[in-house]
């Protein structure tokens, strides 16, 4: 069973809701992203998104972009990501592992190779932030290998379209809480519960709310109606210019945990 | 190699030009960008929204533009018929503005009051500052930091204009961080903003609507060659960045299978030196701002940093109908260097009496070649998209020249 499914599959189980923290791999060191990957863990992490540095992030904020320009300019590549999933697995098989980043990255590796890869390295999971659904046939071969594609969902997207990510939606589908890039803004919590209800009600797999999630309370306003929360920009801001792993292991604790807590005791 | 029977049937419904184009694009963008294809499909066949495009372009753009014979510049070459398709006579200079009055007339009809764009050298920044100004609309630019520094005077422009000028600091400060910064800002206002797409890339239906408003230069161009000349062009030439004046002299002409179609890509200070922006010359198939297409990028498929003399071309991307035209070999696409560009500009004033854009300037020098290859009774139709007013002081600079 792909570690995606089984987590969620848990976390139901105990009705908790799911802690999905996002990174970008390389940042702010490449030599200790297996570390800050394992404090995520120990800090409550349920799934763990690693973000692959693109030179164009295009739907990404400032934040994420900066991170994966510091990580591009230490020489940060796929392989290294991969590499670094496959040292991560060595001491952690359980944590669900999903990779985001853009498809040309992807595509100069080969579609192939990068599935056969990924697998090799303990990836359970891919979000492709630019290829949308009309446009996955590309990713056939790592939903062949049994890696999950994530999908996204939006506020924006119109009711027909929803039903047809709801049903094709594998792994968790990650819902964009609000139209915008990632980092910004604000958000109506009763608005986004209302449409995740109805998200829920209708996707196939669990739903996972992210976007503008920057601390433990607005963590606690999403845990009531979500099965998960992706947190990514706050985070990837309190790790820039950590010098050693153990202060980002001591940065990743002091800002997860209250959120952990939050979301345990909602 | 796929044999086509029709170019004009091209983009199919989801923008694809055979494997190329399309929309990858995040969830965020997928609804407006419904939103303009229902929006935009709908005028393109409205009698009322073509009339008063056509209007605007008569009366406000100066269209048509004249087909020009070179008759020096001939001479000296020695060849082929060299005809020149005045672009740089529109009003702002430049092809820009056959786009930019289209697609602010499509944001008038949509009911948007803002208008923003991406620029680099500032010649489709000054074509949307233009164009919004004339019907009232707000306009943002998003224009590379690197690039303000460079072209102080369209930045000047296009505060006249009563333009905002936000200069773009991430990654290389150039055309493509610019874009990325316009999706953004487009993303997050959506309700009340348009985004003119300044070249014939990005997801659909950009490349298609770029594209069509365009077109009319091509149209134009066949028609004057038949009526003055009796005939069409042995073969065609322009300059290609990210590739829309190109694809307007192009694609009138793509099922008239006997005329030869050349694009003239950067090369920089040579192909070789990897200091270019010569994307479907030496690039490969990948995915950049929205769409498939040829790109310069490393073995990690990170996009790499690009140079030309022009900052119209300096871009690691290119159209997507190109890359389709390349690979149905009905397009060539070679390279120019920054040297061949410069001596082209210097003749074609000398010659001629016009300074061309640098842009505009490779695809003179293309000419050139090209015309050396044919008789004399043979026509080289070269698209002149735009003038040189602009790039002066860049020549004076390069050549140490104290202006």
């Amino acid at each position: 069973m792909n570690r995606i499914d089984s987590r969620f599959a848990a976390l139901k189980a105990a009705g908790r809701t799911g802690l999905i923290p996002f990174v970008t791999a390389g940042d702010p060191w490449p030599e200790h992203v297996v570390a800050l990957m394992h404090a995520l863990v120990e800090s409550g992490a349920d799934v763990i998104e690693l973000g692959v540095p693109f030179s164009d992030p295009m739907a990404d904020g400032p934040v994420i972009q900066h991170a994966s320009e510091r990580a591009l300019d230490k020489g940060v590549g796929l392989g290294d990501v991969l590499d670094w999933v496959a040292a991560f697995r060595q001491r952690d098989s359980d944590t669900p592992v999903v990779l985001m980043g853009y498809l040309n990255p992807i595509e100069i590796h080969g579609y192939a190779r990068f599935a056969a890869e990924s697998l090799r390295a303990g990836v359970d999971g891919v979000l492709v932030v630019d290829c949308p659904l009309e446009e996955s046939a590309v990713l056939a071969p790592l939903r062949e290998a049994g890696l999950r594609q994530i999908l996204l969902a939006a506020p924006t997207t119109a009711p027909e379209r929803l039903s047809q990510l709801c049903a094709a939606a594998e792994g968790f589908l990650y819902y964009v809480s609000f139209a915008g890039i990632t980092g910004a803004a604000r958000l109506s919590t009763t608005d986004i519960a209302a449409r995740v209800a109805d998200v829920r009600a209708h996707a196939k797999a669990p739903v996972a709310v992210g976007f503008g999630v920057r601390d433990a309370a607005s963590a606690r306003a999403i845990a009531g109606f979500a099965d998960a929360v992706v947190i990514g920009s706050a985070l990837v801001e309190r790790l820039e210019g950590a010098a050693s792993a153990e202060e980002i292991a001591g940065r990743v604790a002091a800002f997860l945990r209250p959120v952990r807590e939050a979301l345990d005791t909602h | 190699m796929l044999e086509i029977r029709d170019f004009h049937a091209f983009p199919d419904a989801h923008g694809r030009f055979g494997q190329f184009g399309g929309s990858y694009v995040a969830e965020t963008l997928m609804a407006p960008l419904a939103e303009l294809t229902e929006a935009y499909l709908r005028l393109r066949q409205d009698p009322a929204f073509i009339a008063e495009l056509d209007r605007d372009l008569t009366h406000y753009v100066g269209r048509p533009s004249p087909v020009y014979f070179a008759e020096r510049l001939t001479k000296h070459v020695g060849g082929a018929r060299i005809l020149l398709k005045r672009e740089d006579l529109n009003h702002t200079g430049a092809h820009k503005i056959n786009n930019t009055v289209g697609q602010a007339l499509v944001a008038r009809h949509m009911g948007k009051t803002r208008i923003i764009a991406e620029t680099g050298a500032g010649q489709h920044g000054v074509a949307s500052a233009t164009v919004a100004a004339r019907l009232g609309l707000k306009c943002v630019v998003y224009m590379g930091a690197t690039d303000i520094e460079r072209q102080k005077i369209n930045v000047y422009r296009m505060k006249l204009l009563g333009a905002e000028v936000v200069p773009v600091t991430s990654g290389s400060k150039t055309l493509k961080d610019a874009l990325n910064e316009a999706m953004r800002d487009w993303v997050t206002n959506v309700a009340d903003t348009f985004y003119i797409i300044g070249t014939v890339a990005g997801p659909h239906p950009y490349p298609l609507m770029v594209r069509d408003f365009n077109a009319i230069v091509g149209r134009e161009a066949r028609a004057q060659l038949l009526e003055q000349y009796g005939r069409l062009p042995d073969v065609l030439t322009a300059c290609v960045g990210g590739g829309s004046n190109a694809i307007g002299l192009f694609h009138a002409f793509l099922n008239d299978r006997d005329v030869r179609i050349v694009g003239a890509e950067a090369a920089g200070e040579g192909i070789a030196t990897g200091h270019h922006a010569a994307s479907l010359a030496a690039g490969r198939p990948g995915v950049l701002h929205g769409n498939r297409t040829y790109v310069l990028c490393d073995d990690n498929g990170q996009i790499t940093e690009t140079h030309s003399v022009s900052a119209g071309l300096d871009y690691p991307g290119v159209g997507p109908e190109h890359a389709f035209l390349k690979d149905a070999g009905r397009a060539e696409y070679v390279g120019v260097t920054d040297d061949e560009a410069l001596e082209a500009f210097h003749l074609l004033a000398r010659t001629e009496g016009i300074l061309a854009a640098l842009e505009s300037s490779h695809a003179v020098a293309q000419a050139i070649k090209l015309a050396r290859e044919y008789p004399s009774d043979g026509i080289v139709l070269c698209n002149l998209s735009g003038r040189g007013d602009k790039d002066v002081h860049t020549i004076a600079a390069r050549e140490g020249v104290q202006v």
